[in-house]
């Protein structure tokens, strides 16, 4: 059984380190959507309106500390000096009024780049449900009627519509090429919309540690142009497993990273029933206090 | 009879943990050996262990933190290396192993590092600034501190004994649930926080007391030492916040030992609570870390640069200010939660604002600087590479402030350098420059410069080589906590990273180093006059190292900086001050009260992981009937005679007239 799983893990990897690399640019400085562009945008601002301040008061506290090294004899001499109201104000409006501003850009950049804010387009947005596991993702396709497992496929330049939720512990769903990441926790429905502008393959992850299998916790988003989405979704419904709570339970308890594969049906309001079940209890017995 | 406990919960599988306790133990054992043939024990148990003297205790929780800081860098040492060689394939630490490798060095790094170095630090400078003998309740800080080291023990007994938690080292549920955490990890975590919470809870109530009930005659809040203003913060928000996290705990126990579901997934259990309580305490705790260190900062950059703090008052305001509002910022911990646009938009500002305050104080130190002559001892040098340090943490601080920004950086590698920018850039070289800074106050004798010098470039490189790179991964898109990963190109980065975790180790061992070879020169490096900074506060008017009672006389404070004002008039008078009058006072008795309880709380804890109830009794009933027989005792105190006082205080000042050139008979 390890052995399998270490042959499946190094499927995932090679096809992921594929698709790490297009351009072997940082993921959050090569964004691939409008929501990622936003983000990248807004950090590019406002370290450059931070750095305005950061870097004189780095060559500030360089030049002094040299210029009025004791062995310096021409430095000026102000023993006795330690107050002033010109400067005590100065030193209190400067963070101040960059802070102001970088408080409004935050504020205003907070709402514009919300999460469940719904991202403009004309394209009807597609819906995609989304449930964390021990240790892999199942993306549901609710007026597809499908469902797939560690490869999320999208239509390029159509909005997508997250509902996420875990069936296990906390989990946060991040493709850092498309943007914003939500936590993923049992009983919740958190909402999160993303958009890629051209089709390509992007890395996805889960961003918050979730236990043994964590690392492996990844999964490929293959964004396509709309007609082969149409052509992904005709192959695969009717093809393969149907999702059913008993397939459902089988995935869950198989606690390792998977390759992807796809279920050909998806009964109707299966995400629902899963947000309300909140991950099934199953308890789990130790020896000797040691976790095996 | 022993509960869980089985020949079965010791990793005899795993080599690592076995040889690093074989070692550990096989040390411990020889030093005691040694230190019994030796004939110390007496001494280790009558002056130090049982001691109820501030600066004893303060200098046992500094101690207590360099090693737990080896400890702690090891584990650091273990991921750099793990994750420099785990591309693509499993590395050497399987995740089981891994994981609770990361859990132990965070819980480590804040709780038995950062936490007892600034601590101890407090203890031991708070009473000698404010010009008086003790703390508050010394007794109870003798507890505090054995609290604390129960709980290291336990934390370093998992490593053998069972396991460590693997959930990080903030357990978030329902991750630290039974239902997902069946082993005993999780309960070593919680009984040792427990326990070791508590005495850092009595240390903060000691603290704020001593400071606000204690002080030398004279010596107004305006005129306090701003070290004794930052502790005071700092303690205040210990006071308020520390419960919080003891309540917390509480109810996480709750779930794990008697199935009530506070956190859990199911049955109305609500992790996020979990999450918004644990960073109430978790925010306001970074300050109680930073505060102090910014105190340290102010009395550094003040001596060394031979002038007044600059802008005091406006450091007072600003020390304030940043105390309450870490009280309204914890959100910014989880935008990623999903709270919605107007919430993280306020907590984003809140978080903000906090960074006027502390730019003030990072100009007020630079005009601190300016117009002085500035003397590079090792703390100075510290203080530099601090202010220039700490700015890059801020702004990258900020920049995770803005809640978009967040959504991509959040739990990110980027994360990790940021919280290392301002704990490494901030509280722990602020612990760095204290300890160079009062070690001559404590012992008597000045560390050795070129081994701190040494020490200072080894760890300020190695920590720009070992965490620069961090940002930029995070940058990458790689996340925290990754035992293993399949991207080609995040690997230089973590070899670089690596190279500096090594940088850093050479740090440490210059440290050891210098502190070994300050031993031996200690004849030269000696400290004769009370004060080898030209210091300005009233630690520096007493002996190095003090008498067991600080001050024979409590000094009459007359302004701002009162050493520096009672010097400067001895200077232009070429005469010290009158002779006081020598009056008889009492000390408090040595006690063995905090040794006796933490070891029934160790025991507790211990029994309480293993579910061994019987112990679980014994430890409570013991650790209470040690606070009764406490209470009962007749004599705490000790009378010190107007004549001693005097005498010694002669020899204080003949070292002073030596040191201000002033002939001898001018003293009498």
């Amino acid at each position: 059984m390890p052995m399998l799983n270490h042959m499946l893990r190094w499927q995932t990897a090679c096809v992921l380190a594929a698709a790490a690399c297009a351009g072997c640019a940082p993921a959050l400085l090569d964004p691939a959507g409008p929501v990622a562009a936003g983000e990248k945008t807004l950090l590019i601002n406002s370290v450059a309106v931070m750095l305005g301040i950061v870097v004189p008061v780095i060559l500030a506290t360089v030049a002094f500390a040299w210029w009025f090294r004791v062995s310096n004899a021409r430095a000026k001499h102000l023993p006795e000096w330690s107050y002033s109201g010109k400067l005590e104000l100065l030193v209190w409006s400067v963070p101040l009024l960059v802070i102001i501003f970088l408080g409004g850009m935050g504020w205003i950049a907070s709402h514009d780049l919300d999460p469940p804010r719904a991202i403009a387009s004309k394209q009807r947005p597609l819906t995609v449900q989304v449930i964390a596991l021990d240790w892999k993702w199942l993306f549901i396709y609710p007026e597809q009627g499908v469902a797939s497992v560690n490869r999320l496929v999208i239509p390029a330049g159509t909005p997508v519509n997250f509902r996420i939720t875990s069936a296990t512990v906390m989990n946060s769903f991040f493709v850092p090429r498309l943007g914003s990441q939500i936590y993923a926790m049992a009983g919740m429905e958190a909402k999160l919309n993303l958009m890629a502008d051209r089709p390509g393959r992007f890395r996805g992850l889960s961003a918050h540690y979730s236990g043994e299998g964590f690392s492996d916790m990844a999964f490929i988003v293959d964004a396509v142009p709309p007609r082969q989405f149409a052509r992904w979704v005709a192959t695969t419904r009717g093809q393969g497993a149907a999702l059913t709570p008993q397939s459902y339970l089988a995935l869950a308890r198989h606690k390792s990273a998977e390759r992807p594969f796809t279920y050909g049906s998806v009964p109707a309001g299966f995400f629902q029933a899963a947000v309300k079940q909140a991950g099934a209890p199953v308890h789990e017995t130790d020896e000797g206090g040691r976790e095996s | 009879m022993f509960g869980k406990l089985t020949l079965h919960s010791i990793p005899w599988d795993q080599p690592i943990p076995l040889i690093a306790a074989a070692i550990v133990g096989g040390a411990l054992f020889a030093t005691l050996v040694w230190t019994w043939r030796a004939g110390h024990i007496p001494y280790l148990w009558n002056e130090w262990i049982t001691s109820v003297d501030h600066k004893r205790i303060g200098v046992m929780y500094c101690l207590f933190a360099l090693v737990m800081l080896v400890r702690g860098f090891v584990d650091a040492a273990m991921m750099r290396s793990q994750q420099a060689i785990a591309e693509g394939n499993g590395g050497y630490l399987p995740p089981e192993h891994y994981d609770q490798i990361f859990s132990a060095h965070g819980t480590i790094m804040i709780f038995f590092v950062a936490m007892p170095f600034m601590i101890g630090i407090m203890n031991f400078v708070v009473p000698l600034q404010l010009g008086v003998r003790d703390v508050a309740f010394p007794t109870l800080n003798n507890v505090s501190f054995w609290l604390t080291a129960s709980g290291a023990l336990l934390i370093n007994v998992s490593l053998v004994v069972g396991e460590f938690a693997k959930t990080g080292w903030l357990a978030y549920p329902p991750l630290s649930e039974l239902r997902f955490s069946p082993g005993v990890g999780v309960d070593y975590y919680l009984w040792a926080l427990q326990i070791s919470g508590v005495g850092t809870l009595l240390s903060g109530v000691n603290l704020v007391t001593t400071i606000l009930k204690m002080r030398a005659p004279g010596m107004g809040y305006t005129r306090m030492p701003m070290f004794c203003w930052t502790s005071l913060a700092s303690n205040l928000l210990i006071v308020a916040a520390f419960p919080i996290l003891t309540a917390t705990l509480a109810m996480l126990l709750l779930d794990r030992y008697l199935g009530f579901h506070f956190f859990t997934n199911d049955l109305g259990g609500n992790q996020m609570m979990f999450v918004n309580l644990i960073w109430a305490w978790g925010h306001p705790e970074v300050y109680i870390l930073i505060l102090p260190a910014f105190g340290i900062f102010s009395e550094v950059v003040s001596t060394f640069s031979s002038k007044p703090l600059f802008g005091y008052r406006s450091m007072i305001v600003a020390t304030m200010v940043i105390c309450i509002l870490s009280f309204m910022v914890w959100l910014h911990h989880f935008f990623t939660m999903g709270a919605g646009a107007d919430v993280n938009g306020f907590f984003g500002v809140t978080t903000m604002i906090i960074a006027v305050p502390t730019g003030v104080k990072v100009f007020n130190w630079l005009f601190t600087m300016y117009g002085g002559r500035i003397r590079f001892h090792v703390p100075m040098m510290w203080a530099v590479a601090f202010m220039i340090t700490f700015v890059i943490g801020g702004m990258t601080g900020v920049l995770l402030a803005v809640p978009p920004a967040d959504f991509v950086l959040h739990n990110s590698l980027f994360l990790v350098a940021h919280f290392h920018n301002v704990i490494i850039g901030g509280v722990l070289f602020g612990a760095f420059a204290g300890y160079n800074y009062w070690f001559p106050k404590a012992f008597g004798f000045r560390l050795d410069e070129f081994w701190g010098k040494t020490a200072f470039w080894l760890w300020v490189v190695g920590f720009y080589v070992a965490f620069m790179p961090l940002y930029v991964l995070g940058l990458m898109g790689m996340t925290r906590r990754m035992q293993h990963y399949d991207v080609p190109e995040w690997q230089p980065w973590l070899i670089l990273a690596a190279f500096g975790a090594l940088m850093i180790a050479g740090g440490i061992a210059s440290q050891v180093m210098q502190l070994y070879v300050s031993i031996k020169r200690r004849k030269d490096l000696a400290d004769l006059s009370g004060d080898p900074w030209d210091g300005r506060s009233l630690e520096w008017i007493t002996t190095s190292p003090p008498p067991p009672f600080n001050f024979a006389v409590l000094p009459n404070v007359k302004g701002e900086e009162a050493y520096w004002g009672i010097k400067s008039q001895a200077r232009e008078n070429r005469e010290l001050s009158e002779t006081p009058k020598y009056e008889a006072f009492s000390i408090p008795r040595n006690s063995p009260t905090g040794f006796v309880t933490a070891f029934f709380t160790t025991a507790l804890g211990f029994a309480a992981v293993w579910h061994i109830w019987w112990l679980v009794i014994l430890g409570f009933l013991g650790a209470w009937a040690t606070f009764v027989v406490f209470a009962w005792r007749d004599e705490n105190e000790t009378e010190v005679t107007a004549e001693e006082a005097r005498q010694l205080d002669d020899k204080r000042r003949a070292a002073k007239a030596r040191m201000l050139d002033i002939p001898a008979e001018a003293t009498a």
